[in-house]
């Protein structure tokens, strides 16, 4: 383990952190408002697309924007359902994953690439160059947003109407929040930054769309809510165990004599497997928005 | 005549989110530059004008019955396990290693069966121990198993049931082991009764016996359920193992009753898919074994139909799936019905969920 190995490592871990962390940050504002996305898969992949298409369209920036654009407008359909018209969230996120699956695949194909879509160089979004290489300035928007939402929920007026409408909605209504706004307003903040997430998989780190590249991060983002306990900070770790874990696979899976020895296969499932231990571990230790996932109905 | 009532309303409101889901992604196809009336002409002539094109329906129905049971199962017991689509690629391939020895007919068929429901169960055990004992959230401990199992199976495939003169697909199943073609030229067979048949036993299971009392009672209300007696953990499992099985029986008729590859090949690409395309399923049949059948032939013929547009309107055939999304984001809605009358909210709650 040479000091390279330590700097590669640590520049890879960083870039898997980035979806992870994003997606789950975003989804602790959504939880603490009171709603359950398990639609980010879905957002993931659909903002991963889309933000490819706008960046070709108009270079990097607008492929940005088109990502964050498309998780708003999907939150904003997630938030309309189950916000105002008390849907059944589980069902929404489902039916979204669905969606998202489907319209991947079909528009890859209309592209006329159906299994890999290659994003152009010079659409991408350029790395910043150090000395031991290069690192997507979005890692740092990442490193930056969970301190972000911390202070916005325990620092600010807005954020502490969040917090009332997850906890006892109730109450809120009676001080005169307007809680299916906050809740439709918390959602679409969280999907957004989810869109944000798959753009960057497309336009910064992968360079590529492909139907499987969501690859159960959106799940994985789930899961490191349920580890963060809800606070935003620890996303942060729980970004970084799993960034590491995923870039460890790829890089064990290129080390010579380990490629023998170990199937590509096992090592792929490391990710999923720690997600699953550590979420276990954690479990009964944390403590839920007493609505989460609960429509709320004035009396 | 409260039954009757709600039963009615149920097939309304599917039949209105189906429609919903064929308006807007028609208008998708319109924005992409594709006809979409013509695109659903050629597409619903081909999967339900004739025999052959029906059978294809059916034939895609057989294992979207199966995977779609493993989600209704637990919906109905209160727990949201997607958990089919890895359970069912253990299944496929648990189907294909009982053609590493040989057996007599119809023995080797059950055996190869027997097989793939126990790799199924086998899969969903440790999720369901999750939940009953730690509370582990099956949305996510399942979606995890999923993601393992795909990658075990890309295992198998290439190294363990590899066929030694393909390395791209598994063995070929034995002809004793495989479902006799029911219709001459397509790609239906007698596996369509088997998922049939497993629908109406748990029809059956749900409605007329303690077990499935419990399942249901567990579902609808749980603290209730709890004081009545029932033990939480067991029904917990029984639902797992359950549904594990339906979901590795789904994988089996894919591998020993789908003509003409009878074989799984590396990528999984013939079955990746089907266990979430069963949850969409079961949402369209409202989680009714009898009311999935028919969801799952409509979905099947969607399919099949696709298959057909895509080679003579251009159009990709992953626009089906796009559909299902719409549907089921309509059917999240609780009071579908309502559009007709003006969007008014009820105020009042009838039971149900809070």
């Amino acid at each position: 383990m040479t000091l390279d190995h330590f700097w590669s490592i640590l520049f890879l871990s960083l870039h898997a952190m980035v979806p992870i962390t994003l997606t789950a940050a975003g989804e602790v504002v959504g939880e603490r408002a009171g709603l359950f996305n398990i639609g980010l898969e879905g957002i993931l992949l659909l903002s991963a697309f889309t933000g490819a298409l706008g960046a070709e369209a108009g270079g990097w920036p607008l492929g940005l924007l088109v990502g964050i654009g498309t998780g708003a407008v999907v939150g904003l359909f997630f938030g309309l359902i189950n916000a105002y018209w008390k849907g059944n969230q589980l069902i929404t996120g489902v039916g979204i994953n669905l969606f998202a699956l489907g319209f991947v695949a079909f528009g890859l194909r209309a592209l006329g690439t159906p299994a890999f879509h290659d994003v152009p160089r010079d659409v991408r979004l350029p790395a910043i160059q150090t000395p031991v290489g290069g690192l997507s300035p979005i890692v740092f928007l990442a490193l930056v947003m969970p301190f972000a939402i911390h202070w916005f929920l325990n620092r600010t007026r807005a954020g502490l109407w969040v917090r009332a409408v997850g906890e006892n909605p109730e109450a809120a209504d009676v001080a005169g929040v307007p809680v299916e706004l906050v809740r439709l307003l918390a959602t679409t903040f969280g999907a957004a930054l989810a869109g944000l997430a798959g753009a960057y998989m497309s336009i910064s780190w992968m360079g590529a769309v492909t139907k499987e590249m969501a690859a159960g991060r959106g799940f994985i983002a789930l899961a490191t809510v349920v580890f963060s306990g809800l606070r935003p900070i620890l996303t942060l770790a729980g970004g970084f165990i799993f960034g590491f874990f995923d870039s460890l696979a790829t890089w064990i899976a290129n080390i010579p004599g380990v490629k023998e020895a170990i199937p590509w296969q096992f090592v792929s499932m490391i990710p999923y497997i720690v997600t699953l231990l550590v979420v276990t571990g954690v479990i009964g230790r944390v403590r839920f928005p007493k609505a989460l996932g609960v429509p709320y109905r004035r009396e | 005549m409260k039954r009757v009532y709600d039963t009615l309303r149920s097939v309304a409101e599917s039949i209105l989110a189906a429609i919903i889901g064929l308006v807007v992604a028609g208008l998708i196809l319109k924005a992409w530059g594709y006809s979409p009336i013509s695109a659903y002409i050629a597409l619903f002539e081909a999967s339900f004008k004739d025999l052959y094109g029906f059978s294809g329906a059916l034939a895609n129905a057989t294992p979207l019955i199966l995977t779609a049971l493993t989600f209704a199962v637990a919906a109905r017991a209160g727990l949201f396990n997607i958990g089919a689509e890895g359970q069912m690629y253990l299944g496929a391939l648990a189907a294909v290693a009982a053609s590493l020895f040989r057996l007599p007919p119809v023995l080797h068929l059950l055996v190869a069966l027997a097989f793939a429901g126990a790799a199924g169960a086998l899969w969903a055990l440790v999720p369901s121990g999750l939940r009953a004992t730690r509370g582990v959230s099956e949305v996510i401990s399942t979606i995890m198993f999923n993601w393992i199992s795909r990658f075990l199976a890309f295992w198998l495939v290439a190294n363990v049931l590899v066929d030694p003169y393909r390395a791209e697909k598994t063995i070929t199943v034995l002809p004793p082991s495989r479902f006799p073609t029911l219709v001459r030229g397509t790609d239906l067979s007698y596996a369509i009764f088997l998922a049939v048949a497993v629908a109406l036993l748990v029809y059956f299971l749900l409605r007329y016996t303690v077990t499935g009392y419990e399942m249901r009672a567990a579902g609808a209300n749980p603290d209730a359920a709890r004081y009545g007696g029932v033990r939480s953990a067991k029904v917990i499992v029984l639902v797992f193992l359950l549904g594990g099985i339906t979901a590795g029986l789904a994988g089996a008729t894919q591998s020993l009753g789908r003509p003409p590859s009878y074989a799984v090949f590396s990528g999984l690409p013939k079955i990746s898919n089907l266990g979430f395309d069963g949850i969409g399923v079961a949402m369209i049949g409202r989680n009714h074994p009898l009311g999935i059948i028919f969801a799952a032939i409509f979905y099947g013929g969607l399919q099949s139909g696709a298959r057909v547009m895509q080679l003579f309107a251009g159009i990709p055939l992953e626009m089906v799936r796009m559909v299902q999304g719409v549907i089921v984001l309509a059917l999240a809605l609780p009071e579908l019905l309502r559009i007709f009358r003006g969007f008014r909210r009820r105020r009042v709650e009838l039971g149900g969920e809070r």
